[in-house]
């Protein structure tokens, strides 16, 4: 039949609709393709793999080059179950020496999406994780026979020797805060969590590198992106020399076996710390791997809180041991004499009350004062400044006094470089008016604060400070256990000298007083002599509600030129000379000569074997 | 008897030049989002580049040996063959083997053909014969009735296959009688319902004010409109009339919304129902002495667009299968599952996005590359053309299609018979309609259904049976000077 011709104006109709759609779609591919970018954005994060390259972390050594915590690389066995084609589950299982019931469940795992959310047949897996080399190392050499198998590199902390657990800290994975506060890190990164891997961990983590890959859908890599242009490699992270002496750190570990306490020893002449023990301790590998925090909550739950970190987390009355502090300001102050003399007949009488003293020669001027540990002279002091009249009241006598404590570092932070110090206290008269009312006290009211009792609290830390600043007569460099960081300088902070108000013309006599406690017969502190070693000490006690009074001792060596400030801190450790001051004695020793003499070797027995926490 | 010297010199190059342009801009964008990175070669078997070379190979050949076939026989044999195809679709239905879903793969060794794209030109012939031998005229109810029939007989056996976008594809011919003639409206319907459908499925859970269904309520809105449009346009001389009846639509609709809101709550579309019915009753009671001639197509309107309304609800739920359902649903908005069944549409659209102007170059594309699309040599074809050649090459790819089909169109006209001007029209809807909605897929405009790109998509059987169509078509304009 011919065309119909009757309806060819359709054929127009037909034309439009064609060419509209036509224009619809190239309207709606300038959309998407010239006006807008965030398809670029998507397609990148789409195809683009990220690979971060997590840096080694950087070594820390002790002061004489040992080595105290380095990194081991430690392998997990990965699984791609796309690729296990004819795999020789037998010969998995004997390299892994795993049974095969093992590895049936272990699969079954990873393919439940409950218990490991980035399942995916076409990437890696989890299989098992941290082995050790000697672990890995018969699953390496078959890894041939095991399609869909690789292993996996990490590298984790390892220490020479289980000591300094409270100096070093312990290095974790990060945690929610961390990433809100820095945007360096992200979910399952490591980072120091105390100690000095927390203080340094700027300079200890380096810098990560990345590179990109291309991926597939199934998150396959697919080679380079670019070329690699945009990769960038990742720097490792600056070692660390430690202030610490290793050898004398777990000499002093070993003596502080079985005691809750404390030992700080420091260089006085540059601040930096020798040794630096807190007892109980732990074996820093414990909080390492995967049974770090099965370790962590063990550790956490004991009862001698073991994560307490003594040195600068507990403080105490610091007792007698700041008796020195109380001569120094007493002399700065002008307050008394080195000669001024005070009777004691076991005992310091004020009012209608009394101070008790144990028995011996009497009066006494300052240096026997302080070599006796007399409280009479110390709270007739006191009391005099607090209620000396060139001051006009006890509240600015009291200011004044604690201005100069101050500026021997009690009262506040030091600002040592391990992480949460504890600040102690020095009582104000803000509270003491809050206490006693304005006006209402005086110098026999606070009484104790002569003696290093009532409401001053000091860390042993903050003592051994104060032992360093005797020790240097008059000045101190804020105690740290960093030395030096590769390739940079160690923080101003702990290289400038912090002179106290206190002038170097008053320590000479305090100086000798602790001498005396050594050396003279009288003395509290006569264990701690070492032939050949002029040592100054001064004992104290801090008073315990609890149990048995604590024992402090603090010392330094030797007397001119000191090379060690210390202070041993030993929780109801009694009277100090039972404890504490033979165990100063050794470890100076130990420092000083490099070894102990052989006739000492029954006290060294007697310490190590002592258990005062029972 | 034509000779090789006579389809030589009067086959139409124009065609031909973009059909093998199609083909071969095809296999190399095949190639390229089937490029590994260990990659084959572009000739290999192992790819479908290599296969699809051979399909090329394979519908040349069968477009070489068309030339050769007497141009009446494409006329006799226009039955049987539609005939054999039927047969061969039923068949289908029972032998093949479940594909993802779908039974329309017929294997024989190692190849695999499906039927449906062989349907198409079989039907395209089918039904040119038909209009040519009957004349279709529009108002005859029984010829309007038998090249329907013709067109719905393989959509309904391809719908049975669970291929419900070849199946559509069919619909589109129902474009080649509205150019012979079917009823301009009867086209206006058919886009009246694709809206109403719309809003009734976007809409559907919705509530206004607790009682009344918002979809519901807005097709029924849209009816009242194009009614009271209707009666203005088809009777202007009563328009007073007409004017009070709008004004009451109006009044009676706003007092129950007021009522709905602040009083009593009750279903809206009830009312409606009853303002249309009765305004149909109104309208039959004043032209039943002038003749319903003139208010038939109002009235029709009105009452399918009620039935359809129920019809539709009935038909998403009941007759398309979940996971239509789930692609209509992510179209309009209703549902946002970037990962799930928004996923094709959203990474497509990502790679297209990320072509930019001059695209990132030939075997560069990321998306494509890694896999990101999903069947992006067949379905989604488009995205790598996108990715790779950019804003240019897609308008560039869009005009070679506008080409072809306007050339197909202005030799449609040229034709002196009416069985060359009806297949050529059919070949120009089919190709028209695989264009509208591959491309609109990619490029999130319409739903998903998985239709190729014609002549462009990795497929054989979509490639040979595109080339039939084509071929016998230029083997017919060819000779459209011998042929009466």
């Amino acid at each position: 039949m011919r065309v119909d011709s009757s309806f060819e104006n359709r054929r127009g109709v037909i034309l439009a609709i064609i060419l509209g759609v036509a224009l619809l779609f190239v309207i709606r591919l300038a959309v998407l393709q010239l006006f807008s970018d965030e398809y670029d954005q998507y397609a990148d994060s789409n195809a683009r793999l990220k690979v971060t390259i997590t840096p080694e972390r950087g070594v820390l050594y002790d002061r004489n080059g040992k080595v105290m915590a380095y990194n081991s690389a430690y392998y997990d066995v990965m699984v791609t179950i796309r690729e296990m084609k004819n795999f020789d589950t037998i010969t998995f299982c004997r390299c892994l020496d795993i049974t095969p019931d093992y590895f049936v469940k272990r699969m079954k795992d990873i393919r439940n999406r409950k218990l490991n959310p980035g399942y995916s047949t076409y990437t890696p897996q989890v299989f098992m994780t941290q082995l050790t080399m000697q672990q890995s190392g018969p699953l390496q050499e078959s890894l041939y026979r095991l399609p869909g198998c690789s292993i996996r590199e990490r590298s984790l902390r390892s220490y020479s020797r289980p000591v300094a657990a409270h100096a070093l800290g312990y290095v974790g994975e990060v945690d929610k805060k961390d990433i809100e506060r820095d945007n360096y890190y992200v979910a399952g990164d490591m980072s120091g969590r105390s100690g000095v891997e927390k203080m340094y961990e700027r300079q200890l983590r380096g810098q990560k590198g990345v590179h990109y890959f291309l991926r597939d859908v199934h998150g396959r890599v697919k080679g380079s992106y670019e070329n690699g242009i945009l990769d960038q490699e990742a720097i490792p992270g600056k070692d660390l020399t430690l202030s610490l002496d290793l050898d004398l750190q777990e000499y002093a570990e070993k003596l502080m076996a079985n005691k809750r306490g404390a030992i700080v020893a420091i260089e006085p002449s540059t601040g930096e710390i020798l040794a630096y023990v807190s007892s109980p301790t732990y074996d820093p590998a414990l909080l390492v791997g995967n049974a770090s925090s099965s370790n962590y909550a063990t550790l956490q739950r004991s009862e001698d809180k073991v994560f307490l970190n003594r040195p600068i987390q507990s403080f105490y009355p610091p007792g007698s041991t700041f008796k020195p502090l109380q001569g120094l300001i007493l002399l700065q102050e002008q307050i008394v004499t080195p000669q001024t003399s005070v009777g004691c007949s076991q005992g310091y009488v004020f009012g209608s009350q009394k101070m008790g003293c144990h028995s011996h020669p009497s009066p006494l001027s300052l240096v026997p004062a302080i070599s006796t540990s007399c409280n009479a002279w110390f709270a007739s002091g006191y009391r005099s400044m607090i209620d000396a009249k060139k001051y006009k009241t006890p509240a600015n006598a009291l200011d004044v006094w604690n201005s100069h404590a101050y500026s021997f570092g009690y009262g506040h932070k030091l600002g040592v470089d391990i992480a949460f110090e504890a600040s102690g206290s020095l009582p104000t008269t803000a509270y003491y008016n809050k206490v006693y009312g304005k006006g209402s006290w005086k110098g026999a009211t606070i009484i104790s604060n002569s003696i290093g009792q009532g409401e001053i609290l000091a860390t042993p830390m903050q003592i051994a400070n104060l032992c360093a600043t005797i020790a240097n007569r008059g000045w101190y460099r804020i105690p740290h256990l960093v030395k030096g960081i590769e390739g940079d300088e160690i923080d101003t902070a702990f290289t400038n000298i912090h002179y106290t108000t206190v002038g170097a013309e008053h320590f000479p006599c305090i100086v000798e007083g602790m001498h005396g406690a050594v050396t003279n017969p009288i003395g509290t502190s006569k264990g701690v002599a070492i032939p050949g070693i002029e040592v100054c000490g001064k004992t104290g006690t801090a008073q315990n509600s609890h149990g048995d009074d604590h024992s402090i001792f603090m010392c330094f060596a030797p007397m001119d030129e000191p090379r060690i400030a210390m202070v041993v801190f030993i929780e109801n450790g009694g009277f100090g000379a039972t404890w504490a001051v033979p165990m100063a004695s050794l470890i100076l020793e130990k420092y000083l000569k490099g070894f102990i003499d052989p006739s000492r070797h029954p006290i060294e027995e007697r310490l190590e074997n002592a258990n005062l926490m029972q | 008897m034509a000779t090789r010297d006579s389809i030589g010199r009067t086959i139409d190059y124009q065609v031909v030049l973009i059909y093998l342009l199609l083909m071969l801009w095809g296999w190399i964008t095949i190639y390229s989002a089937s490029y590994d990175f260990d990659s084959s070669s572009i000739f290999s078997l192992d790819i479908s580049s290599g296969r699809q070379l051979m399909w090329i190979g394979i519908s040349l050949l069968a477009g070489g040996v068309l030339m050769f076939i007497d141009t009446k026989t494409f006329y006799n044999l226009a039955d049987l063959v539609y005939f054999l195809i039927i047969i061969l679709l039923c068949v289908t239905i029972v032998i093949a083997p479940d594909t993802k879903g779908s039974r329309s793969w017929l294997y024989i060794g190692s190849f695999a053909l499906q039927p449906a794209e062989f349907a198409k030109f079989a039907t395209a012939l089918a039904l040119a014969k038909y209009v040519d031998k009957s004349g279709y005229t529009p108002g005859n109810i029984r010829r309007n009735f038998f090249s329907w029939a013709i067109i719905l007989l393989p959509v309904m056996l391809i719908f049975l296959q669970k291929e419900t976008g070849s199946a559509l594809v069919f619909l589109s011919l129902f474009f080649v009688l509205y150019r012979e003639g079917m009823p301009g409206t009867l086209l206006l319907v058919a886009v009246l319902a694709i809206v109403d459908f719309i809003l009734a499925v976007k809409f559907g859970e919705e509530m206004l004010w607790n009682f009344t269904g918002r979809g519901l309520f807005y097709v029924l809105l849209l009816t009242q409109i194009i009614f009271i449009v209707l009666l203005f346009v088809e009777n202007p001389r009563e328009g007073t009339i007409w004017r009070k009846v709008a004004l009451v639509h109006a009044g009676v609709l706003a007092l129950g919304a007021v009522v709905n809101k602040f009083l009593w709550q009750f279903n809206l579309c009830y009312v409606q129902i009853a303002l249309l019915l009765l305004s149909v009753l109104l309208v039959l009671f004043l032209h039943v002495k002038k003749g319903l001639r003139k208010v038939l197509l109002t009235v029709a309107m009105v009452l399918g667009s009620i039935a359809f309304l129920y019809g539709v609800s009935y038909i998403f739920e009941k007759v398309l299968q979940p996971h239509q359902r789930v692609r209509i649903e992510v179209l309009l908005g209703m549902i946002d599952d970037p990962s799930g069944a928004g996923y094709n549409v959203n990474q497509a659209k990502i790679s297209i996005g990320s072509g930019g102007f001059f695209g990132k170059g030939y075997l560069q594309g990321t998306q494509t590359k890694l896999k990101y699309v999903p069947e992006q040599d067949t379905d989604f074809i488009f995205c790598t053309v996108g990715e790779e050649f950019g804003f240019l090459g897609c308008t560039i790819l869009i005009g070679l299609y506008v080409y072809l089909l306007i050339r197909l169109i202005q030799m449609a006209e040229r034709q002196r018979s009416r069985f060359v001007q009806v297949y050529g029209y059919c070949v120009v809807s089919v190709l028209f309609f695989h264009i509208l909605v591959n491309i609109g897929m990619v490029l999130g405009i319409m739903p998903v259904i998985g239709i190729p790109l014609p002549c462009f998509s990795y497929g054989g059987s979509s490639l040979l049976g595109f080339t039939i169509l084509l071929s016998i078509f230029l083997k017919l304009d060819a000779e459209r000077f011998k042929y009466n």
